[in-house]
């Protein structure tokens, strides 16, 4: 008996098959948003705690109110020019910075700011208070933070481009960050010198009811 | 031309041998861009914020989510209109953010409960008061590392 030869599988539920998965992953999963802005809250004080004294030209203080207008340093303000004004805050340098590891504070070299008296002493010293309603929208608020946020990477960025020596010269804080070489130390000096430059202290106040 | 002249009439069918590579293809897409679902939301999905200075979450196991907004309008009647919480699969109070948080560090090791982070997903049209909270109590547990989540995007449509 001549040998038959076998017979193809038909495959054509194959593609009903794979759509039946398909619809079954559609369903079941999601696209998740896994960014965010990330913050540190700060630390609960301890009880009796002082607060230290604060001179009010090293704050920069932010109002957002129920209707979503805002008041920077009791000035009413657009969105659109909260960046410039936080960088001219953070960048002023007019007096001496904190002292860090008993080493007192120098003058701050690398800003190019007005060195005015009246606005902040050093990036270190330079406190952001935002201060918003209960009723302002998470939407606003966020593009604020947001918005202060790009002030202090601008700064960030200038500072790493300038005052940046050796294997990361010429390169900005951002693409610092893009490199994700956890375990060069190096790297993770120059990133923390950078951070340190000019350090984010952004607080939220207790909101206005 | 008696070549021409054999065709046979009507259109040949369509070969649908590669339509299974195709969908495939989708499927794979599909299973690796999205990740389960793991609440079920009983609100109104949120919509988020955007933003330009996002960083992504980088440990997914070590992240806590706190859902905020309205609930849906069906449920409406029965809970209120107002922002509301949700942990897990329920709707909550400020009061239990401690609870769920200390809930979410039992399952890791010590050593990683520094490093865990609290998402919050909430609406763009939320109050800030409510988010505030959410903080006050997070910082009373010492659970200080959050992140607010957002897209990448358009800032203007956060205003809307």
């Amino acid at each position: 008996m001549a040998r038959k030869e076998l017979p193809e599988i038909n495959a054509g539920s194959m593609a009903d098959i794979a759509f039946l998965l398909l619809i079954f992953f559609l369903v079941t999963t999601t696209m998740d948003v896994d960014s965010g802005i990330s913050r540190k809250l700060s630390e609960k004080p301890p009880e009796n705690f002082d607060p230290p004294v604060v001179k009010m030209k090293n704050i920069f203080e932010i109002n957002i109110n129920r209707n979503d207008q805002l008041l920077v340093e009791d000035e009413e303000m657009e969105i659109k020019d909260i960046k410039q004004a936080t960088i001219d805050f953070l960048d002023n340098g007019g007096g001496i910075g904190k002292i860090v590891d008993n080493i007192p504070g120098t003058k701050c070299d690398y800003c190019n700011g007005e060195r005015s008296d009246s606005s902040s002493d050093h990036p270190n010293k330079a406190i952001i208070s935002v201060q918003s309603d209960r009723g302002t929208s998470y939407g606003m608020y966020i593009t604020v933070q947001n918005e202060l946020l790009a002030a202090y990477t601008e700064l960030r960025n200038r500072y790493a481009k300038t005052h940046i020596k050796g294997k990361y010269a010429g390169m900005s804080y951002e693409e610092l960050l893009l490199l994700d070489d956890k375990d060069n130390d190096q790297l993770k000096a120059v990133i923390k010198k950078i951070k340190n430059a000019y350090p984010q202290i952004i607080s939220d106040a207790e909101p206005t009811k | 031309m008696s070549k021409f002249g054999k065709k046979k009439k009507g259109l040949p069918a369509v070969n649908t041998a590669a339509l299974p590579d195709i969908v495939f293809m989708l499927l794979f897409f599909f299973m690796v861009t999205t990740t389960m679902r793991e609440t079920d939301l009983l609100i109104e999905p949120p919509k988020l914020p955007n933003a330009s200075e996002v960083k992504k979450l980088e440990h997914k196991s070590l992240v806590s989510t706190i859902y905020v907004g309205k609930v849906k309008p069906e449920d409406r009647a029965k809970y209120g209109a107002g922002d509301k919480i949700q942990l897990n699969d329920k709707l909550a109070n400020v009061s239990d953010v401690a609870n769920f948080i200390y809930g979410q560090q039992e399952k890791h090791n010590p050593e990683e409960i520094p490093y865990m982070t609290t998402s919050i997903k909430s609406d763009v049209r939320c109050g800030v008061g409510t988010i505030h909270d959410i903080r006050e109590e997070l910082r009373e547990i010492n659970a200080l590392k959050i992140s607010y989540s957002t897209r990448k995007g358009d800032l203007t449509a956060n205003l809307k």
